[in-house]
Protein backbone atom coordinates (compact mmCIF):
# COMPACT_ATOMS: atom_id res chain seq x y z
CA UNK A 1 0.00 0.00 0.00
CA UNK A 2 1.26 3.24 -0.65
CA UNK A 3 -0.25 6.91 -0.93
CA UNK A 4 -3.51 8.11 -0.25
CA UNK A 5 -6.64 10.46 -1.71
CA UNK A 6 -9.96 9.47 -0.42
CA UNK A 7 -10.45 5.20 0.07
CA UNK A 8 -6.80 4.80 1.75
CA UNK A 9 -6.82 8.07 3.25
CA UNK A 10 -5.84 7.52 7.22
CA UNK A 11 -4.93 3.85 6.17
CA UNK A 12 -1.85 3.17 6.41
CA UNK A 13 -1.13 -0.11 8.24
CA UNK A 14 -2.54 -2.98 9.72
CA UNK A 15 -4.38 -1.36 12.81
CA UNK A 16 -6.44 0.51 11.19
CA UNK A 17 -8.93 -1.23 9.45
CA UNK A 18 -11.50 -2.29 12.66
CA UNK A 19 -14.75 -0.45 13.16
CA UNK A 20 -13.68 2.29 15.88
CA UNK A 21 -10.84 3.64 13.37
CA UNK A 22 -13.11 3.87 10.17
CA UNK A 23 -15.81 5.85 12.72
CA UNK A 24 -12.93 7.85 13.76
CA UNK A 25 -12.10 8.99 10.25
CA UNK A 26 -15.67 9.90 9.78
CA UNK A 27 -17.31 6.45 8.26
CA UNK A 28 -20.67 5.25 8.34
CA UNK A 29 -21.51 9.19 8.66
CA UNK A 30 -23.62 8.70 5.27
CA UNK A 31 -25.25 5.92 5.86
CA UNK A 32 -26.47 7.67 9.39
CA UNK A 33 -27.61 10.51 7.20
CA UNK A 34 -29.28 8.68 4.81
CA UNK A 35 -31.24 6.96 7.25
CA UNK A 36 -31.80 9.60 9.62
CA UNK A 37 -33.11 12.16 6.76
CA UNK A 38 -34.82 9.45 4.91
CA UNK A 39 -33.25 10.42 1.82
CA UNK A 40 -35.06 8.46 -1.09
CA UNK A 41 -33.63 6.03 -3.08
CA UNK A 42 -33.89 7.93 -6.17
CA UNK A 43 -32.02 11.22 -4.44
CA UNK A 44 -29.21 8.78 -3.98
CA UNK A 45 -28.93 7.37 -7.33
CA UNK A 46 -28.94 10.80 -9.03
CA UNK A 47 -26.00 12.00 -6.90
CA UNK A 48 -24.13 8.85 -8.21
CA UNK A 49 -25.18 9.69 -11.87
CA UNK A 50 -24.13 13.34 -11.00
CA UNK A 51 -20.60 12.00 -9.64
CA UNK A 52 -19.56 10.18 -12.56
CA UNK A 53 -18.60 7.22 -11.16
CA UNK A 54 -17.82 4.82 -13.48
CA UNK A 55 -17.21 1.18 -13.14
CA UNK A 56 -13.64 0.73 -11.23
CA UNK A 57 -13.44 -3.18 -11.76
CA UNK A 58 -12.69 -2.91 -16.09
CA UNK A 59 -15.34 -1.75 -17.95
CA UNK A 60 -16.15 1.78 -16.95
CA UNK A 61 -20.04 1.61 -17.06
CA UNK A 62 -21.46 4.53 -15.51
CA UNK A 63 -22.72 3.50 -11.94
CA UNK A 64 -26.02 5.68 -11.32
CA UNK A 65 -27.11 4.02 -14.36
CA UNK A 66 -26.77 0.53 -13.84
CA UNK A 67 -28.03 1.23 -10.42
CA UNK A 68 -31.33 2.83 -12.10
CA UNK A 69 -31.63 -0.44 -14.01
CA UNK A 70 -32.46 -2.24 -11.05
CA UNK A 71 -36.90 -2.70 -10.89
CA UNK A 72 -37.08 -1.17 -7.35
CA UNK A 73 -40.96 -2.50 -7.45
CA UNK A 74 -40.26 -5.91 -8.39
CA UNK A 75 -42.22 -8.05 -5.24
CA UNK A 76 -39.85 -10.70 -3.85
CA UNK A 77 -35.98 -11.05 -3.44
CA UNK A 78 -33.65 -8.35 -4.72
CA UNK A 79 -29.49 -9.48 -4.69
CA UNK A 80 -26.21 -7.18 -4.52
CA UNK A 81 -23.38 -9.02 -5.26
CA UNK A 82 -19.74 -7.14 -4.81
CA UNK A 83 -17.15 -8.37 -7.16
CA UNK A 84 -13.37 -8.92 -5.29
CA UNK A 85 -12.92 -11.93 -7.51
CA UNK A 86 -9.84 -9.66 -8.77
CA UNK A 87 -7.10 -12.01 -11.02
CA UNK A 88 -6.48 -9.85 -13.79
CA UNK A 89 -2.65 -9.64 -13.93
CA UNK A 90 -1.53 -6.53 -12.49
CA UNK A 91 -4.82 -5.84 -10.55
CA UNK A 92 -4.02 -5.74 -6.84
CA UNK A 93 -6.09 -3.16 -5.29
CA UNK A 94 -9.18 -4.62 -3.91
CA UNK A 95 -7.19 -6.82 -1.87
CA UNK A 96 -5.81 -3.59 -0.27
CA UNK A 97 -9.18 -2.07 0.09
CA UNK A 98 -10.41 -4.69 1.89
CA UNK A 99 -7.87 -5.17 4.36
CA UNK A 100 -6.94 -2.00 5.01
CA UNK A 101 -10.64 -0.03 4.81
CA UNK A 102 -13.31 -3.05 4.67
CA UNK A 103 -15.80 -1.12 6.25
CA UNK A 104 -16.04 1.55 3.20
CA UNK A 105 -17.14 -1.41 1.11
CA UNK A 106 -19.78 -2.85 3.85
CA UNK A 107 -21.19 1.32 3.76
CA UNK A 108 -21.39 1.38 0.09
CA UNK A 109 -23.14 -2.02 -0.28
CA UNK A 110 -25.25 -0.59 2.46
CA UNK A 111 -26.23 2.04 1.05
CA UNK A 112 -26.30 0.12 -2.61
CA UNK A 113 -28.72 -2.32 -0.75
CA UNK A 114 -30.95 0.75 0.22
CA UNK A 115 -30.76 2.62 -3.06
CA UNK A 116 -32.11 -0.57 -5.00
CA UNK A 117 -34.19 -1.96 -2.70
CA UNK A 118 -32.03 -5.27 -1.94
CA UNK A 119 -32.54 -7.31 1.31
CA UNK A 120 -29.22 -9.26 0.57
CA UNK A 121 -25.57 -8.84 -0.66
CA UNK A 122 -22.46 -11.44 -1.42
CA UNK A 123 -19.59 -9.97 -1.32
CA UNK A 124 -16.91 -12.48 -3.88
CA UNK A 125 -13.76 -12.93 -2.85
CA UNK A 126 -10.74 -14.04 -4.52
CA UNK A 127 -9.88 -17.41 -3.34
CA UNK A 128 -5.96 -16.41 -3.30
CA UNK A 129 -6.11 -13.82 -0.94
CA UNK A 130 -7.97 -16.21 1.79
CA UNK A 131 -6.79 -13.90 4.96
CA UNK A 132 -8.68 -10.73 3.23
CA UNK A 133 -11.57 -12.70 3.53
CA UNK A 134 -11.41 -13.62 6.93
CA UNK A 135 -11.07 -10.17 7.85
CA UNK A 136 -13.68 -9.61 5.64
CA UNK A 137 -15.72 -11.64 7.79
CA UNK A 138 -14.61 -9.67 10.67
CA UNK A 139 -15.39 -6.16 9.83
CA UNK A 140 -18.87 -7.29 8.93
CA UNK A 141 -19.29 -9.20 12.59
CA UNK A 142 -17.58 -5.86 13.92
CA UNK A 143 -20.73 -3.91 11.75
CA UNK A 144 -23.56 -6.30 12.33
CA UNK A 145 -22.71 -5.80 16.63
CA UNK A 146 -22.82 -2.28 15.85
CA UNK A 147 -26.50 -2.18 14.24
CA UNK A 148 -24.94 -1.19 11.49
CA UNK A 149 -25.69 -4.18 8.87
CA UNK A 150 -28.76 -6.74 9.76
CA UNK A 151 -32.35 -6.31 10.67
CA UNK A 152 -33.39 -2.67 11.33
CA UNK A 153 -30.47 -0.99 10.44
CA UNK A 154 -29.86 1.91 13.23
CA UNK A 155 -33.61 1.28 14.26
CA UNK A 156 -34.81 1.69 11.25
CA UNK A 157 -36.85 -0.05 9.02
CA UNK A 158 -34.08 -0.83 6.61
CA UNK A 159 -32.69 -4.77 6.60
CA UNK A 160 -29.66 -5.60 4.60
CA UNK A 161 -27.98 -9.01 5.53
CA UNK A 162 -24.48 -9.13 3.55
CA UNK A 163 -21.95 -12.22 4.13
CA UNK A 164 -18.27 -12.99 2.06
CA UNK A 165 -18.28 -15.97 -0.37
CA UNK A 166 -14.21 -17.01 -1.46
CA UNK A 167 -13.63 -18.24 -5.15
CA UNK A 168 -10.69 -21.11 -5.07
CA UNK A 169 -8.81 -20.09 -8.23
CA UNK A 170 -10.34 -19.23 -11.36
CA UNK A 171 -9.75 -15.91 -13.15
CA UNK A 172 -13.06 -16.03 -15.00
CA UNK A 173 -15.50 -15.88 -12.25
CA UNK A 174 -14.29 -12.23 -12.36
CA UNK A 175 -16.67 -12.27 -15.13
CA UNK A 176 -20.13 -11.10 -13.45
CA UNK A 177 -22.30 -13.89 -14.36
CA UNK A 178 -19.91 -16.50 -13.85
CA UNK A 179 -19.17 -14.86 -10.10
CA UNK A 180 -23.19 -15.68 -9.61
CA UNK A 181 -22.78 -19.05 -10.96
CA UNK A 182 -19.92 -19.83 -8.62
CA UNK A 183 -21.78 -18.11 -5.70
CA UNK A 184 -25.24 -20.69 -6.42
CA UNK A 185 -22.20 -23.07 -5.96
CA UNK A 186 -21.41 -24.39 -9.63
CA UNK A 187 -18.18 -24.23 -12.00
CA UNK A 188 -17.98 -20.81 -12.83
CA UNK A 189 -18.81 -20.26 -16.44
CA UNK A 190 -20.68 -17.00 -17.90
CA UNK A 191 -24.20 -17.00 -18.46
CA UNK A 192 -25.45 -15.89 -22.60
CA UNK A 193 -26.65 -12.21 -21.66
CA UNK A 194 -29.43 -10.60 -22.45
CA UNK A 195 -31.14 -11.81 -20.00
CA UNK A 196 -28.83 -9.16 -17.92
CA UNK A 197 -28.51 -9.72 -13.97
CA UNK A 198 -30.38 -6.82 -13.49
CA UNK A 199 -33.83 -8.72 -14.35
CA UNK A 200 -32.47 -12.54 -14.10
CA UNK A 201 -28.78 -12.56 -11.85
CA UNK A 202 -28.46 -14.49 -8.58
CA UNK A 203 -30.66 -17.23 -7.97
CA UNK A 204 -32.79 -15.95 -11.21
CA UNK A 205 -33.78 -12.81 -8.87
CA UNK A 206 -33.12 -8.94 -10.28
CA UNK A 207 -28.98 -8.66 -8.90
CA UNK A 208 -26.82 -5.78 -9.27
CA UNK A 209 -22.56 -6.62 -9.09
CA UNK A 210 -20.20 -3.69 -8.71
CA UNK A 211 -16.49 -3.73 -8.36
CA UNK A 212 -15.30 -3.37 -4.81
CA UNK A 213 -13.67 -0.17 -5.26
CA UNK A 214 -17.08 1.39 -6.62
CA UNK A 215 -18.89 0.51 -3.31
CA UNK A 216 -15.89 2.16 -1.56
CA UNK A 217 -16.43 5.50 -3.65
CA UNK A 218 -20.28 5.45 -2.77
CA UNK A 219 -20.30 6.56 0.75
CA UNK A 220 -17.43 9.64 -0.28
CA UNK A 221 -19.81 10.50 -3.29
CA UNK A 222 -23.00 10.54 -0.30
CA UNK A 223 -20.40 12.99 2.05
CA UNK A 224 -19.41 15.26 -0.32
CA UNK A 225 -22.07 14.86 -3.00
CA UNK A 226 -22.42 14.14 -6.51
CA UNK A 227 -20.74 17.43 -7.99
CA UNK A 228 -17.91 17.51 -5.33
CA UNK A 229 -16.59 13.76 -6.06
CA UNK A 230 -16.53 14.74 -9.84
CA UNK A 231 -14.54 17.73 -9.46
CA UNK A 232 -11.62 15.58 -7.71
CA UNK A 233 -11.73 14.11 -11.38
CA UNK A 234 -12.08 15.78 -14.86
CA UNK A 235 -15.75 15.83 -16.65
CA UNK A 236 -16.84 11.96 -17.14
CA UNK A 237 -14.48 10.39 -15.41
CA UNK A 238 -15.34 11.23 -11.72
CA UNK A 239 -13.41 11.41 -8.61
CA UNK A 240 -9.98 9.49 -7.26
CA UNK A 241 -8.91 6.20 -8.53
CA UNK A 242 -6.95 3.37 -7.12
CA UNK A 243 -3.64 2.26 -9.46
CA UNK A 244 -2.08 -0.35 -9.28
CA UNK A 245 1.41 -0.25 -10.38
CA UNK A 246 3.63 -3.08 -10.78
CA UNK A 247 7.07 -4.09 -12.92
CA UNK A 248 9.86 -2.06 -13.33
CA UNK A 249 9.51 0.81 -11.05
CA UNK A 250 10.90 1.28 -7.50
CA UNK A 251 8.01 1.52 -5.67
CA UNK A 252 5.61 -1.02 -6.77
CA UNK A 253 1.82 -0.50 -5.08
CA UNK A 254 -1.48 0.85 -5.08
CA UNK A 255 -1.54 5.10 -5.11
CA UNK A 256 -5.01 6.49 -5.38
CA UNK A 257 -5.00 9.64 -7.29
CA UNK A 258 -7.02 11.80 -9.19
CA UNK A 259 -8.54 10.89 -12.50
CA UNK A 260 -7.08 12.58 -15.03
CA UNK A 261 -3.66 12.43 -13.30
CA UNK A 262 -0.31 12.61 -15.57
CA UNK A 263 0.98 9.37 -16.03
CA UNK A 264 4.64 11.07 -15.28
CA UNK A 265 3.48 11.92 -12.19
CA UNK A 266 2.08 8.52 -11.15
CA UNK A 267 5.54 7.01 -12.39
CA UNK A 268 7.25 9.23 -10.42
CA UNK A 269 5.05 8.74 -7.23
CA UNK A 270 5.89 4.94 -7.22
CA UNK A 271 9.73 5.70 -7.17
CA UNK A 272 10.36 6.07 -11.21
CA UNK A 273 11.75 3.53 -13.01
CA UNK A 274 14.52 0.88 -11.51
CA UNK A 275 17.39 1.24 -11.90
CA UNK A 276 17.32 4.37 -13.71
CA UNK A 277 16.50 1.92 -17.24
CA UNK A 278 14.44 3.08 -20.37
CA UNK A 279 11.03 3.01 -20.19
CA UNK A 280 9.93 0.60 -22.68
CA UNK A 281 6.20 -0.21 -22.71
CA UNK A 282 3.17 -0.16 -20.34
CA UNK A 283 0.03 -2.04 -20.11
CA UNK A 284 -2.21 0.67 -18.43
CA UNK A 285 -5.41 -1.04 -17.25
CA UNK A 286 -4.51 -4.75 -16.31
CA UNK A 287 -3.10 -7.84 -18.51
CA UNK A 288 -6.18 -7.38 -21.16
CA UNK A 289 -5.87 -4.35 -22.01
CA UNK A 290 -3.66 -3.23 -25.45
CA UNK A 291 -0.08 -2.73 -24.56
CA UNK A 292 1.19 0.82 -25.68
CA UNK A 293 4.89 1.85 -25.78
CA UNK A 294 6.50 4.37 -23.34
CA UNK A 295 6.58 6.93 -25.37
CA UNK A 296 2.36 7.18 -25.85
CA UNK A 297 2.37 6.36 -22.72
CA UNK A 298 4.12 9.11 -21.31
CA UNK A 299 1.71 11.81 -22.90
CA UNK A 300 -1.13 10.22 -21.47
CA UNK A 301 -3.12 11.35 -18.40
CA UNK A 302 -4.96 8.85 -16.33
CA UNK A 303 -8.87 8.66 -16.85
CA UNK A 304 -10.85 6.66 -19.06
CA UNK A 305 -10.82 9.09 -22.14
CA UNK A 306 -6.83 9.68 -22.66
CA UNK A 307 -6.38 6.19 -22.16
CA UNK A 308 -8.99 5.16 -24.84
CA UNK A 309 -8.24 8.03 -27.21
CA UNK A 310 -4.11 6.31 -26.92
CA UNK A 311 -5.48 3.04 -28.47
CA UNK A 312 -5.79 1.23 -24.95
CA UNK A 313 -8.08 0.63 -22.04
CA UNK A 314 -8.01 2.07 -18.30
CA UNK A 315 -9.95 -1.21 -17.33
CA UNK A 316 -9.30 -2.02 -13.65
CA UNK A 317 -6.71 0.68 -13.43
CA UNK A 318 -3.64 -1.75 -13.22
CA UNK A 319 -0.47 -0.84 -14.68
CA UNK A 320 2.18 -3.09 -15.50
CA UNK A 321 5.70 -0.62 -16.13
CA UNK A 322 8.17 -2.59 -18.16
CA UNK A 323 11.61 -1.15 -18.98
CA UNK A 324 13.92 -2.20 -21.79
CA UNK A 325 15.51 -5.19 -20.59
CA UNK A 326 11.86 -6.60 -20.86
CA UNK A 327 11.40 -9.17 -23.95
CA UNK A 328 7.95 -8.33 -25.71
CA UNK A 329 7.76 -11.70 -26.96
CA UNK A 330 8.18 -13.50 -23.22
CA UNK A 331 6.42 -10.78 -22.16
CA UNK A 332 3.33 -11.99 -24.30
CA UNK A 333 3.75 -15.80 -24.15
CA UNK A 334 3.61 -15.62 -20.31
CA UNK A 335 0.27 -13.31 -20.68
CA UNK A 336 -1.28 -15.90 -23.50
CA UNK A 337 -0.32 -19.28 -21.02
CA UNK A 338 -2.31 -17.23 -18.79
CA UNK A 339 -5.37 -16.90 -20.94
CA UNK A 340 -4.99 -20.22 -22.57
CA UNK A 341 -4.91 -22.17 -18.53
CA UNK A 342 -8.21 -19.75 -17.84
CA UNK A 343 -10.37 -20.29 -20.49
CA UNK A 344 -13.46 -22.38 -19.09
CA UNK A 345 -13.67 -24.24 -21.82
CA UNK A 346 -17.26 -23.19 -23.04
CA UNK A 347 -17.10 -21.75 -25.69
CA UNK A 348 -15.07 -23.16 -28.55
CA UNK A 349 -13.34 -20.29 -30.21
CA UNK A 350 -11.87 -19.32 -26.75
CA UNK A 351 -11.31 -22.46 -25.73
CA UNK A 352 -9.57 -23.54 -28.86
CA UNK A 353 -8.17 -20.00 -29.72
CA UNK A 354 -6.32 -19.39 -26.85
CA UNK A 355 -4.28 -23.10 -26.81
CA UNK A 356 -3.29 -21.85 -30.34
CA UNK A 357 -2.30 -17.98 -29.45
CA UNK A 358 -0.49 -19.71 -26.86
CA UNK A 359 1.58 -22.42 -28.80
CA UNK A 360 1.89 -20.26 -32.01
CA UNK A 361 3.81 -17.51 -29.64
CA UNK A 362 5.53 -20.33 -27.43
CA UNK A 363 6.90 -21.54 -30.55
CA UNK A 364 8.28 -17.87 -31.72
CA UNK A 365 9.85 -17.56 -28.49
CA UNK A 366 11.97 -20.59 -28.50
CA UNK A 367 13.37 -20.34 -32.21
CA UNK A 368 10.90 -22.13 -34.15
CA UNK A 369 8.57 -19.38 -35.53
CA UNK A 370 7.62 -19.33 -38.93
CA UNK A 371 7.33 -16.45 -41.38
CA UNK A 372 3.59 -16.79 -41.35
CA UNK A 373 3.22 -17.10 -37.78
CA UNK A 374 2.03 -13.25 -37.17
CA UNK A 375 -0.58 -13.56 -40.01
CA UNK A 376 -1.57 -16.33 -38.20
CA UNK A 377 -1.88 -15.29 -34.76
CA UNK A 378 -4.08 -12.15 -36.05
CA UNK A 379 -6.38 -14.42 -37.99
CA UNK A 380 -6.97 -16.83 -35.16
CA UNK A 381 -7.73 -13.67 -32.69
CA UNK A 382 -9.64 -12.18 -35.73
CA UNK A 383 -12.04 -16.09 -34.87
CA UNK A 384 -12.15 -15.86 -31.37
CA UNK A 385 -13.21 -12.00 -30.73
CA UNK A 386 -16.83 -11.51 -30.81
CA UNK A 387 -17.82 -14.70 -30.71
CA UNK A 388 -17.82 -15.89 -27.41
CA UNK A 389 -20.34 -15.54 -24.61
CA UNK A 390 -17.98 -13.22 -22.30
CA UNK A 391 -14.97 -10.94 -23.11
CA UNK A 392 -11.98 -13.39 -21.64
CA UNK A 393 -11.64 -14.32 -25.89
CA UNK A 394 -11.69 -10.86 -26.45
CA UNK A 395 -9.15 -10.51 -22.84
CA UNK A 396 -7.06 -13.07 -24.28
CA UNK A 397 -6.82 -11.49 -28.07
CA UNK A 398 -5.95 -7.82 -27.36
CA UNK A 399 -2.82 -8.27 -25.99
CA UNK A 400 -1.75 -10.20 -29.16
CA UNK A 401 -3.14 -7.96 -31.68
CA UNK A 402 -1.31 -4.71 -29.69
CA UNK A 403 2.28 -6.81 -28.97
CA UNK A 404 1.99 -6.97 -32.72
CA UNK A 405 1.07 -3.81 -33.74
CA UNK A 406 3.65 -1.68 -31.47
CA UNK A 407 6.52 -4.31 -31.38
CA UNK A 408 5.98 -6.16 -34.29
CA UNK A 409 9.89 -6.37 -35.09
CA UNK A 410 10.97 -7.35 -32.11
CA UNK A 411 8.64 -10.99 -33.26
CA UNK A 412 9.72 -10.39 -36.72
CA UNK A 413 13.91 -10.22 -35.38
CA UNK A 414 12.65 -13.43 -33.07
CA UNK A 415 11.47 -15.68 -36.19
CA UNK A 416 13.93 -14.44 -38.73
CA UNK A 417 17.10 -15.10 -36.21
CA UNK A 418 15.86 -17.48 -33.77
CA UNK A 419 16.77 -15.22 -30.76
CA UNK A 420 15.89 -12.73 -28.72
CA UNK A 421 16.71 -8.93 -29.50
CA UNK A 422 17.28 -8.17 -26.00
CA UNK A 423 20.08 -10.62 -25.23
CA UNK A 424 19.67 -13.11 -22.52
CA UNK A 425 21.93 -11.96 -19.79
CA UNK A 426 20.40 -8.17 -19.65
CA UNK A 427 16.97 -10.62 -19.61
CA UNK A 428 18.10 -12.14 -17.02
CA UNK A 429 19.59 -8.98 -14.81
CA UNK A 430 16.00 -7.37 -15.06
CA UNK A 431 13.94 -10.10 -13.83
CA UNK A 432 16.30 -10.64 -10.66
CA UNK A 433 14.02 -10.71 -7.72
CA UNK A 434 13.28 -7.63 -6.39
CA UNK A 435 14.41 -6.71 -3.18
CA UNK A 436 12.55 -3.26 -1.72
CA UNK A 437 15.11 -0.33 -0.56
CA UNK B 1 -16.05 -38.78 7.73
CA UNK B 2 -15.50 -35.08 8.87
CA UNK B 3 -14.98 -33.54 12.23
CA UNK B 4 -17.54 -32.26 14.37
CA UNK B 5 -15.60 -29.03 14.11
CA UNK B 6 -15.64 -29.17 10.46
CA UNK B 7 -19.33 -30.21 9.94
CA UNK B 8 -20.27 -27.41 12.55
CA UNK B 9 -18.20 -24.76 9.93
CA UNK B 10 -20.13 -25.92 6.92
CA UNK B 11 -23.47 -25.24 8.90
CA UNK B 12 -22.00 -22.26 9.41
CA UNK B 13 -21.27 -21.30 5.41
CA UNK B 14 -24.76 -22.88 4.61
CA UNK B 15 -26.70 -20.51 7.29
CA UNK B 16 -25.28 -17.65 4.65
CA UNK B 17 -27.40 -18.50 2.06
CA UNK B 18 -31.69 -19.16 1.07
CA UNK B 19 -32.63 -22.05 2.84
CA UNK B 20 -33.35 -23.95 -0.42
CA UNK B 21 -30.10 -22.90 -1.71
CA UNK B 22 -27.69 -25.30 0.45
CA UNK B 23 -25.39 -25.51 -3.32
CA UNK B 24 -24.06 -22.28 -2.54
CA UNK B 25 -22.32 -23.58 0.19
CA UNK B 26 -20.17 -25.97 -1.39
CA UNK B 27 -17.14 -24.21 -2.46
CA UNK B 28 -16.52 -23.43 0.92
CA UNK B 29 -17.58 -26.94 2.74
CA UNK B 30 -15.01 -28.07 0.16
CA UNK B 31 -12.10 -26.39 1.19
CA UNK B 32 -13.08 -26.83 4.84
CA UNK B 33 -12.76 -30.45 4.21
CA UNK B 34 -9.36 -30.33 1.98
CA UNK B 35 -8.47 -28.20 5.15
CA UNK B 36 -8.88 -31.54 7.77
CA UNK B 37 -8.05 -34.10 5.00
CA UNK B 38 -5.51 -32.39 3.08
CA UNK B 39 -6.86 -33.23 -0.20
CA UNK B 40 -9.90 -34.13 -1.86
CA UNK B 41 -10.67 -37.97 -2.48
CA UNK B 42 -13.61 -39.01 -4.65
CA UNK B 43 -15.14 -40.37 -1.33
CA UNK B 44 -14.95 -37.13 0.13
CA UNK B 45 -16.50 -35.11 -2.35
CA UNK B 46 -19.51 -37.53 -2.76
CA UNK B 47 -19.81 -36.81 1.32
CA UNK B 48 -19.58 -33.09 1.14
CA UNK B 49 -22.32 -33.25 -1.85
CA UNK B 50 -24.87 -35.59 0.59
CA UNK B 51 -24.32 -33.28 3.22
CA UNK B 52 -25.06 -30.25 1.12
CA UNK B 53 -28.39 -32.34 -0.71
CA UNK B 54 -26.96 -32.08 -4.27
CA UNK B 55 -25.81 -34.34 -7.03
CA UNK B 56 -22.30 -35.98 -6.58
CA UNK B 57 -21.34 -35.07 -10.25
CA UNK B 58 -21.99 -31.26 -9.48
CA UNK B 59 -19.95 -31.34 -6.19
CA UNK B 60 -17.15 -32.87 -8.15
CA UNK B 61 -17.60 -30.08 -11.57
CA UNK B 62 -16.90 -27.62 -8.56
CA UNK B 63 -13.57 -29.51 -7.47
CA UNK B 64 -12.26 -30.08 -10.24
CA UNK B 65 -12.84 -26.71 -11.80
CA UNK B 66 -11.49 -24.65 -9.79
CA UNK B 67 -7.43 -25.06 -8.98
CA UNK B 68 -7.03 -24.47 -6.01
CA UNK B 69 -8.86 -27.71 -4.73
CA UNK B 70 -6.14 -30.98 -4.76
CA UNK B 71 -8.02 -33.95 -6.53
CA UNK B 72 -4.68 -35.89 -6.02
CA UNK B 73 -2.87 -36.11 -2.50
CA UNK B 74 -0.06 -33.04 -1.82
CA UNK B 75 2.69 -33.10 0.27
CA UNK B 76 2.24 -31.66 4.06
CA UNK B 77 2.86 -28.31 2.84
CA UNK B 78 1.78 -26.78 -0.67
CA UNK B 79 3.74 -24.15 -2.09
CA UNK B 80 2.24 -21.99 -4.90
CA UNK B 81 4.53 -19.26 -6.89
CA UNK B 82 3.11 -16.86 -8.79
CA UNK B 83 4.97 -16.26 -12.63
CA UNK B 84 2.44 -14.50 -14.35
CA UNK B 85 3.90 -11.36 -15.97
CA UNK B 86 4.00 -8.43 -13.64
CA UNK B 87 5.32 -11.04 -10.56
CA UNK B 88 8.07 -12.44 -13.33
CA UNK B 89 9.17 -8.74 -14.02
CA UNK B 90 10.17 -8.12 -10.41
CA UNK B 91 11.59 -11.99 -10.02
CA UNK B 92 8.38 -14.63 -9.95
CA UNK B 93 10.71 -16.43 -11.75
CA UNK B 94 13.86 -16.67 -10.17
CA UNK B 95 11.96 -16.73 -6.98
CA UNK B 96 10.47 -20.16 -8.44
CA UNK B 97 13.89 -21.85 -9.39
CA UNK B 98 15.08 -21.06 -5.96
CA UNK B 99 12.69 -23.30 -4.92
CA UNK B 100 12.98 -25.39 -7.32
CA UNK B 101 16.29 -25.72 -6.23
CA UNK B 102 16.19 -25.80 -2.93
CA UNK B 103 13.62 -28.73 -2.61
CA UNK B 104 14.83 -30.66 -5.59
CA UNK B 105 11.83 -30.63 -7.37
CA UNK B 106 9.73 -29.25 -10.76
CA UNK B 107 6.36 -27.76 -10.27
CA UNK B 108 3.35 -29.83 -9.70
CA UNK B 109 6.48 -32.76 -8.32
CA UNK B 110 6.60 -33.17 -4.01
CA UNK B 111 9.54 -34.19 -1.90
CA UNK B 112 10.14 -37.81 -1.35
CA UNK B 113 9.61 -37.00 2.12
CA UNK B 114 6.32 -36.12 1.31
CA UNK B 115 6.71 -32.29 3.04
CA UNK B 116 6.59 -30.35 -0.05
CA UNK B 117 4.67 -29.90 -3.31
CA UNK B 118 5.53 -26.89 -5.35
CA UNK B 119 2.99 -25.56 -7.92
CA UNK B 120 2.98 -22.97 -10.70
CA UNK B 121 0.19 -20.35 -10.11
CA UNK B 122 -1.69 -17.58 -11.82
CA UNK B 123 -2.62 -14.57 -10.87
CA UNK B 124 -3.11 -14.14 -6.93
CA UNK B 125 -3.86 -10.33 -6.68
CA UNK B 126 -0.95 -9.25 -5.18
CA UNK B 127 1.12 -8.29 -8.09
CA UNK B 128 2.62 -4.94 -6.10
CA UNK B 129 4.14 -7.70 -3.39
CA UNK B 130 5.93 -9.73 -6.21
CA UNK B 131 7.56 -12.16 -5.72
CA UNK B 132 4.89 -13.50 -3.81
CA UNK B 133 4.04 -17.00 -2.86
CA UNK B 134 1.35 -18.81 -1.33
CA UNK B 135 1.59 -21.76 1.67
CA UNK B 136 -1.46 -23.81 2.06
CA UNK B 137 -3.97 -22.19 -0.44
CA UNK B 138 -4.61 -19.66 2.70
CA UNK B 139 -1.21 -18.03 3.52
CA UNK B 140 0.29 -15.61 1.38
CA UNK B 141 4.01 -14.52 1.90
CA UNK B 142 4.90 -11.25 0.13
CA UNK B 143 8.22 -9.79 -0.92
CA UNK B 144 10.29 -13.32 -1.12
CA UNK B 145 13.75 -13.19 -1.47
CA UNK B 146 16.25 -16.22 -0.89
CA UNK B 147 16.53 -15.32 2.66
CA UNK B 148 12.75 -15.03 3.46
CA UNK B 149 12.03 -18.63 1.13
CA UNK B 150 15.04 -20.24 3.43
CA UNK B 151 13.36 -19.30 6.81
CA UNK B 152 9.79 -20.12 5.34
CA UNK B 153 11.11 -23.06 4.29
CA UNK B 154 12.76 -23.91 7.79
CA UNK B 155 9.87 -23.16 9.75
CA UNK B 156 7.26 -25.42 7.57
CA UNK B 157 10.39 -28.20 7.74
CA UNK B 158 9.27 -28.38 11.61
CA UNK B 159 5.21 -28.36 11.44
Amino acid sequence: MSASGLILAGVDGDRTWGLQDYVARGGYSALRKIISEKIPPETIIAELKASSLRGRGGAGFPTGLKWSFMPRSFPGAKYLACNSDEGEPGTFKDRDILRYNPHTVIEGMTIAAYAMGCERGYNYIHGEIFEVYERFEAALAEARAAGLLGQKILGSEFSFELFAHHGYGAYICGEETALLESIEGKKGQPRFKPPFPASYGLYGKPTTINNTETFASVPFIINMGGEGFLNLGKPNNGGTKLFSVSGHVNRPGNYEIAMGTPFAELLEMAGGMRGGRKLKAVIPGGSSAPVLSGSVMMDCTMDYDSISKAGSMLGSGAVIVMDETTCMVKALERLSYFYFEESCGQCTPCREGTGWLYRVVHRIENGLGRKEDLDLLNSVTGNIMGRTICALGDAASMPVQSFIKHFGSEFEYHIENKKCLVPPEVQYEGSQIYVRP
Amino acid sequence: MLSQESLQQIDREIAKYPPDQKQSAVMSALRIAQVEKGWLPKELIEFVASYLDMPAIAAYEVASFYNMYDLEPVGRHKITVCTNLPCALSGGVHAADYLKEKLGIEFNETTPDGKFTLKEGECMGACGDAPVMLVNNHHMCSWMTKEKIDQILAELESK
